[in-house]
Order: C-alpha cells, then structure tokens, then sequence
C-alpha cells in the first residue's frame, strides 16, 4: 500500500529550512505559501529518503474567496504520499510557479488549469489554452463564470 | 549545386484514422524526419468537470461512462470508490469481486483495441484488428447481459452495483476465460514475431525510466519502461490482495516492449478473472444509499490502474447534493506529455506508430 506520510512530520522536517514556509497542517495534507512552492518542492523531489520523484496530479479548487492549488506527490522508490496544497489569495491574478522544471508531467496539467481556471503559472515554457479556443472568454470552472446558465 | 531546403508544417489531423479520435498534431518535418511536434487537443472537449457540479452524485456516474469510451467499467469505478471514500459506505463483498470481474474485462478488451488499432498504424489495415474484435464483442455480450449496454455501462452505483448478475452470467464468463489464453497466444504468435512488426516496433520511441517517471506517464507506458508500477499492487484497492498476478515490466521502453506488457498484461486479468470466478460469494450486491446522498464536507481522491494508467478522481464535497468540485486525474492526457519527447528525430510514419503506441482515448483526453 501506499503510505500517506504523516504532514506533520513533513512539517516538522521542513521548519528547520523553511520556518515561515506552512501554513497550516492538516491530517491529509500539508499547506504550504506559494512564495516556498518550488523550493519546498524541490526539497521534496531531492531529499534522499523522501524522493518524491513522481508527481501524480495538480488540481485546483475555486473556494470563491481564494484558489487553492492540489499535488499529489508520490515516491515510486518509497511508496509514500503526500498532498501539497498552497492557497492563492488574490483572485484578481492568481499566480502560482510552475512545477515543469521540477517534473515534466505538470506541463499539460497546468496548462488545463491556466484554460479552466485561469492561473498563470509563473516559468511555464507554454502556457496557453489546452481545450479552449484561442479567442475564448473566462475560465468555465470558476464559480463566478459568466458563460454559466442554470440547468 | 546544392538544393535549398527548409523545415515546414504538416497537420495530422483532427480528422485522421491514424489519431484514434479528433486529435490533431501539428510536426515540423525536415524531410520525413520529425523535428518538433505539438499535440492540440480540445475538439472533444464537452467540460465533463463543470456539468459534473450542476448534477448530483448519482447522475455524474453516466459522465464517467463517457471518459474513456472504450472502457466505460474501469470509469465508473474510481468515481464510486471516490463517493463511498467521502461518505463513508461499505460495499459488500460480492459487489466487489463483481466489479473486478468487469474490471479486468474491460482491461482486456481495451488491451485487445489497444494492440488492434496497433498494427492497424503500422499498416496490417484491420486484418489483426477484425481478429481482436471477435474476441472483444464476446467481452462486449457479456457485459450487456449484466447491464443491457454495449458501450456506455453506467453499471457500478455507490455501494456496489446496479444489478446482480445474471445465472448465465457465470458459465458464459468461465467459457471466455478458458479460451481466452489460446486466442492471446495464437495473437501473440502471428504478431510478436512478425518480421514488420519487428522491425517497425523495436528501438522505436524510446522512452527512458527516468523520463517516464518525470512526465508522470502511468499504466502500460510506464511499466514498459521498466518501472514495476501498479495501483492494483502498491496501493491495492478493492479486494485485488487476494488474487495471485504478476506485474509485466519490460525494459528499454520502446513500442514493443508497450506491446509486449499489453499482451501479458491480458494473461494476468485472465488468472484474476479465473480467481475471482471461484472466490465469489454468495450476497447482496448494493448497500442501502440515500438516493439523495449528501455527503459530509470534505474530500478524497480515489484511483485505480485503469486499463491506460493510474484513472483517479478527487472529489470536493460542500454537503450539498452536488459535487463541489470534481476533478479527473486522465492518464490518457498525461501520458501525452512524453509523446514530444518520443518521437523527435524518427521519421512521420514512425511517429504514428509511436502515438499508437501510448494508446490514448480522446473522450479521456479532452473529457
């Protein structure tokens, strides 16, 4: 089975070089400031017996007030997991950075986020829309979309 | 004299029987030769995640259907695993054994495609293809004598499935398990060493471990390129700890070790299916489930090794009726990412073999 690694024992290893760097620790996942994404990331990624070489997913959430940004970050050496969240707080211009140097996989996957959501992805080599049309208006899964009509 | 040349652009597709679907790849040839490419997807896209919040629990299950259309079983499981994971049901036992059973099925059957529309880019035009579908239209009768449907399932409810299966169900399934493993054989012979195939497939598309690990591939791609990788083995869901199976790996990574592992892979769900057909008990098959299910705040992600990779749905739940937020991790999008990587430097035709080879459903790509 895949072990979902205790957050807080992540947290606990990451306050010695990122002391400002979480925001909050919950059970299942580890919230972290996007200003530490790439470097707790990285940290993650590099980290001899934590080597989360394989990155499985990013989502994103519109929780109205704020975004919040979701990876699932695995180990296929360790078979352990760890969901790293980050929350953008200004919805004028949601600015996250890019994971593409980090893991190739993130390429597409933010670019459906940039399309769908509409988050710019700091060092992204091509962020465009991936589904929609060039010319197209919004972003259709925010919950302030102005395309939505009742059904 | 020398001759001027200069790179320029072709458009395979969006309409193109070499892309499996409305994709479209837009190459820069020197030549023959493949300088750069990129995938534009999109023309399927129907923005499954949005009408997913307008609808409840229970009626997003027939929108999983039409993800990967090819294999609608192994859809809509993730997606009850991720509802019973947020509200906390229990599914009985049989229920389960029935839903590996369509499951590895379902695996075969897009294995059988997968290798069919296979030979089909290398050229063998639907002579191997026919013969895959006479073995998959037997998988398709059974799974329309449990659910009436050919192609769209919409089979597994939350709590187990919809049905029981039916009497005939069982003598039906063991006559298919029992030749199946001839008709793989007699497949593999005619195809693993035919010498085109050889020599179209071997060294073709490489696709490096480290890479596939960094471009988050999953399923057979990853596997063939030599990482043992399998949710149903390192994060066993469901009851897969009680069947004996192997994990196929290859080696090197090319577009015949991602044959090789498809073929082996449909022995295996053959072994399982054979298991489970003598460990099925006796029971219900559906836990009792509001039909207006609501959900406690929170979220779960569940995942599955679907037939084309790690299938997995994370699931926001706001204590309405209506999903918050559901988002579809699609290996078939993902296991795209490499594709740049794989085909620059071999020539068009190669590159056709070697998109093949990722076996990619576009219902799933563009969802």
């Amino acid at each position: 089975m895949t072990v979902a690694l205790s957050s807080s024992e992540i947290a606990d290893r990451l306050k010695n070089q990122f002391p400002e760097a979480i925001t909050e620790t919950k059970k299942e996942c580890l919230i972290i400031k996007g200003d530490f994404l790439l470097d707790i990331a990285s940290f993650l990624k590099n980290t001899p017996d934590l080597e989360f070489n394989y990155l499985s997913y990013i989502t994103c959430v519109d929780y109205k007030d704020y975004f919040e940004l979701v990876y699932q970050l695995v180990s296929t050496k360790h078979n352990h997991s760890l969901v790293l969240k980050t929350q953008c707080r200004q919805p004028e211009e949601p600015i996250v950075d890019s994971m593409v140097d980090l893991w190739k996989g993130a390429d597409f996957q933010e670019r459906e986020i940039y399309d769908l959501m509409g988050i710019t992805f700091k060092g992204h080599p091509n962020l465009k829309r991936i589904f929609l049309w060039d010319g197209f208006q919004g972003h259709p899964l925010r919950k302030d979309n102005s395309n939505d009509t009742e059904n | 004299m020398t001759l001027k040349t200069e790179p320029f652009v072709i458009n395979l597709g969006p309409v193109h029987p070499s892309t499996h679907g409305v994709f479209r790849l837009r190459a820069t040839l020197d030549g023959e030769v493949v300088m750069d490419i990129e995938p534009i997807i999109g023309y399927l896209h129907r923005g499954i995640e949005k009408i997913a919040e307008g609808r409840n629990y229970k009626q997003d299950i027939p929108l999983t259907d039409r993800l990967d259309y090819v294999a609608s079983m192994s859809n809509n499981l993730p997606y009850v695993m991720a509802v019973e994971k947020l509200a906390e049901i229990a599914v009985p036992e049989r229920a389960e054994y029935i839903r590996i059973i369509m499951a590895e099925m379902q695996r075969i059957a897009s294995h059988l495609l997968a290798v069919g529309s296979l030979a089909n880019d290398l050229g063998t035009f639907f002579t191997p293809f026919q013969y895959m579908f006479r073995e998959r239209e037997k998988i398709v009768d059974l799974f329309e004598m449990v659910c009436g449907q050919r192609l769209l399932y919409n089979y597994m409810r939350f709590g187990g499935v919809s049905h029981d299966i039916p009497d005939e169900f069982i003598p039906a399934l063991c006559k298919l398990v029992s030749t199946m493993p001839g008709f793989i054989d007699e497949y593999d012979q005619l195809l693993a060493e035919n010498e085109i195939l050889l020599a179209r497939l071997k060294g073709v598309g490489i696709l490096p471990k480290e890479l596939a690990i960094n471009s988050s591939v999953s399923g057979p791609m990853l596997r063939a390129s030599g990482v043992e990788w399998d949710i149903r083995k390192v994060d066993s869901y469901s009851v897969y700890d009680r069947f004996n199976f192997d994990i196929p790996t290859e080696v090197i990574g090319d577009c015949y070790d991602r044959y090789r592992v498809r073929i082996q892979e449909m022995r295996q769900s053959v072994r399982i299916l054979e298991q489970a057909i003598e460990q099925l008990p006796p029971g219900e098959v559906l836990a009792k489930v509001s039909p207006r299910l609501k959900p406690p705040v929170g979220e779960a992600y569940a995942h599955i090794e679907a037939p084309k990779g790690e299938l997995g749905f994370y699931l926001v739940s706001d204590n309405s009726e209506k999903p918050y937020r559901l988002h579809i991790r699609a290996p078939s999008l993902i296991n795209l990412t490499a594709l740049r990587e794989m085909v620059i430097g071999w020539k068009l035709a190669d590159a056709i073999v070697i998109f093949g080879s990722i076996d990619i459903c576009l219902g799933e790509v563009d969802r």
